[in-house]
């Protein structure tokens, strides 16, 4: 059997049904096997939306995504979405092709070392030398994208290896003797937890992005059940607790609520679940949350005691440990009522300090109110993606997920121009649900291209780009800590995207009046295929709360 | 980690102590298996790199295993918590274990060759200072003498300080390699 073909035996086996990519000389003979491939490829224009795609694919629904480019520039372009997959712990194979063999090494047409520029930012990495050996490497790949800390694995096949014939016999296990992640969780240290969450007096449930990856929301929810705890998220993990209710406090970290960096400010115990205190959560690290003793859940070794030291760590699976550790809580028959002082506290911080922006009688369109305005439209029911900036921050706060795999957006990495190729992925991946991009005016510039893919291929993303005009996010750091010099933050009038959007073969609408906001939205979301919504929204307007750089939670300004 | 008394049903708070992430102080020798693949130093190098952890000493040779290679590092433990520097090294794919060696437990050697320009009554005194090192003369010639010694880092460094008044032309170190003591297999 060609290689090729083998490629794409294994690519069915493992469950791949759709493919994001754009050909090259490096990579023709795996672009002639799709030709009788069941395999679904879209073409993307630019490899670094093909890389973003895969991502959105992978994120709105939990499979490995799949990007494909060729040797050279097809490889560096896709070096940005892999390690905006590796910061976020997104499952990604990605396959490069690479120049002939005999080649390599010496600057040869559209050579890159693959495999060396992208080492620091994969969770592994593949170069095949033997043609025999690429249906075992393709199951290897997957099988790390997808278990433990889920990430990004590339596997670079030279073209005259992919070329080859082989002897293809289908592989039905991985051995991976180096890699073996852990799953269960230590009993005793469950058992730990359990007394020290019925120990605690004023605890707190910090839950992370691990919990979306590790499909254990049901989990979370029972644990929370199980008594009043109140649970914050981190960016990542909105969703996975619903965002509504007495015991939800809001978004924690430098735009989340007061609610939430007050609550770990005074805590006594905090209970870490798939979250891995970044510093954009902790603010100053020798300030943060000083009371508190930690439980660390997991699946990553290296993030236990990486930033903030563990009392009780615990290595393995959320979605393992929680039902465990929900029923250890339970059989200790702890006394509720010690919550109640802790409770009471939270709930007047809540009544002080809701999020809150200044509304004008005018027709002027505040973002804040765009994003409540796109969540009464959707009725919290869609498939919300987001740019990075400060429309990412409002997105976040006033848009109430109340289901995980909801909210797509770049957390770690904070990549403009994840938006609209990350959208056009998840909506491959989940076609019945409405998918709907809340874009910056500046990060959409970033990978516009794609909706040309969005267009040919009919896949119906709706975007909404909130036009501030500027680099807002920028602006903001600018007006607030660098004395208001405002330095090339300030895009103009450009482009017109309704013509930009008719140019793409895409619906433009602009929208500029608040009071019909919402039925607007509504019926651009109603209109059938790509549409581009210029939404028109105040210019200077600052994402508060905020905790300032470096600072300490409990000196949250704004 | 685990705090005292977990048979017990009740637990209080500030029985809870965190023992992770501090620094021992000391010199680390790790002793790491991994797959003999191409790029698999780069990874383990490019891993300290980025990480910011310094390695000291790196020394990488065959196993009598040929799938298998041994990299031996020396890492300062003032500067670096070391358990993060093993799980770090632990998620390299091709990584199959790590042992963290202790000083008491295990024996360490590192191979060194001194380059000195001397003669006539200078040559007998870096001889002397040789035999207490218990160094050979590997190479003479009219106006350079080579030595080669073996034996700990500190080791080493003592004997390199007694010659460096004695025209030291150059000197070369392997990096240190080290063994567990006992029957077990380090
Ligand atoms: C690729 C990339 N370049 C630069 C930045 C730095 N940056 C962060 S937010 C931001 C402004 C984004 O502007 P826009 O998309 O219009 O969003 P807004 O903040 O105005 O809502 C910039 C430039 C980034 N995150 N990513
Ligand atoms: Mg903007």
């Amino acid at each position: 059997m060609r290689a090729v073909d083998a490629i794409m035996e294994c690519l069915k086996a493992e469950g791949v049904e759709v493919v994001f990519g754009l050909p090259g000389g490096a990579n023709l003979p795996t672009y002639d096997a799709l030709v009788d491939s069941e395999i679904r490829h879209i073409l993307v224009r630019h490899e670094a939306g093909g890389g973003h795609a895969a991502e959105g694919y992978a994120k709105a629904t939990g499979k490995v995504g799949v990007a494909f480019g060729t040797s050279g520039p097809g490889a560096t372009n896709l070096v940005t979405p892999i390690v905006d997959a590796m910061m976020d712990s997104v499952p990604v194979v990605f396959m490069t092709g690479q120049i002939r063999s005999d080649l390599l090494g010496t600057d040869g047409f559209q050579e890159a070392d693959t495999i060396g520029i992208t080492m620091p930012g994969v969770k592994h990495s593949f170069m095949v030398t033997d043609a025999e050996d690429i249906p075992r490497t393709i199951h290897e790949a997957f099988y790390i994208a997808r278990s433990g800390r889920p990430g990004p694995v590339v596997v670079d096949i030279p073209v005259d290896v992919s070329r080859a014939e082989i002897n293809y016999v289908p592989v039905t296990e991985v051995s991976l003797p180096g890699y073996q992640p852990n799953i269960d969780g230590n009993a005793k240290q469950i058992r730990q937890a359990a007394k020290a969450l019925a120990a605690a007096k004023r605890p707190v449930l910090y839950v992370g992005g691990g919990v979306v990856l590790g499909d254990a929301s049901e989990e979370l929810r029972a644990l929370v059940a199980s008594d009043r705890f109140p649970v914050t998220s981190t960016l990542m993990g909105l969703g996975s607790f619903p965002s509504e209710g007495t015991q939800w406090l809001g978004m924690l970290g430098m735009h989340g609520t007061r609610t939430a960096n007050y609550s770990m400010d005074q805590a006594d115990l905090i209970c870490a679940i798939g979250a891995r205190f970044d510093d954009r959560i902790t603010g100053k690290l020798d300030e943060f949350a000083p009371h508190a003793k930690f439980i660390h859940i997991d699946v990553d070794p290296a993030e236990i005691s990486k930033n903030v030291p563990a009392h009780i760590p615990i290595v393995g699976d959320v979605k393992s440990i929680l039902p465990h550790l929900t029923s250890e809580y339970r059989a200790l028959g702890a006394d509720s009522a010690r919550l109640d002082d802790w409770l009471a506290q939270i709930a007047s911080w809540k009544k002080e300090f809701p999020l809150t922006y200044n509304d004008t009688d005018d027709s002027e369109i505040r973002p804040q109110y765009m994003v409540e305005a796109v969540y009464e439209a959707t009725g919290g029911n869609a498939i919300i993606c987001s740019d990075v900036g400060q429309h990412q921050m409002w997105t976040a706060q006033y848009y109430h997920f109340p289901e995980p795999r909801r909210w797509i957006n770049s957390g770690g990495l904070g990549t403009m121009g994840f938006g609209l190729p990350a959208a056009m992925g998840a909506k491959v991946g989940c076609p019945d649900q409405d998918v709907v991009l809340i874009a910056g005016d500046g990060s959409i510039q970033m990978n516009i291209q794609e909706l040309a893919a969005c267009s040919q291929e009919g896949i119906d993303v709706k975007v909404l780009i909130m036009n501030n005009g500027c680099l807002g996010m920028v602006r903001q750091w600018q007006e607030l800590f660098w004395e208001q010099r405002y330095s090339h933050v300030d895009m103009g009038d450009f482009p017109d995207y309704v013509k930009l959007a008719e140019a793409y073969g895409a619906t433009g609408i602009r929208l500029t009046d608040k009071s019909t906001l919402v039925d607007d939205i509504r019926a651009a979301i109603a209109t059938p295929g790509p549409v581009v919504v210029d939404v028109r929204v105040t210019e200077e307007e600052n994402v508060y709360p905020m905790i300032s750089p470096g600072m300490p939670a409990r000196d949250m300004v704004g | 980690m685990i705090a005292d008394g977990s048979t017990s049903e009740t637990l209080s708070l500030d029985d809870l102590h965190a023992s992770v992430g501090v620094r021992s102080g000391r010199k680390h020798v790790l002793s790491i298996l991994v797959e003999n693949k191409p790029g698999v130093l780069t990874r383990v190098a490019g891993l300290f790199t980025r990480r910011g952890f310094n390695i000291d000493t790196l020394a990488v040779g065959p196993t009598d295993d040929d799938a298998i290679s041994r990299i031996t590092l020396t890492v300062d433990g003032a500067l670096h918590p070391i358990d993060q520097v093993t799980k770090q090294l632990h998620k390299l794919v091709n990584v199959l274990k790590i042992r963290d060696l202790e000083p008491g437990d295990s024996l360490a050697r590192e191979l060194a060759l001194f380059k000195v320009t001397v003669d006539g009554a200078q040559r007998a005194e870096v001889m002397q200072i040789c035999d207490v090192f218990r160094g050979k003369v590997v190479d003479v010639s009219k106006e350079s003498v080579i030595f080669e010694v073996t034996g700990t880092t500190e080791k080493i460094t003592a004997f390199d300080e007694m010659l460096k008044p004695f025209g030291l032309v150059e000197m070369m170190r392997t990096g240190e390699i080290a063994i567990a003591r006992g029957r077990d297999a380090t």
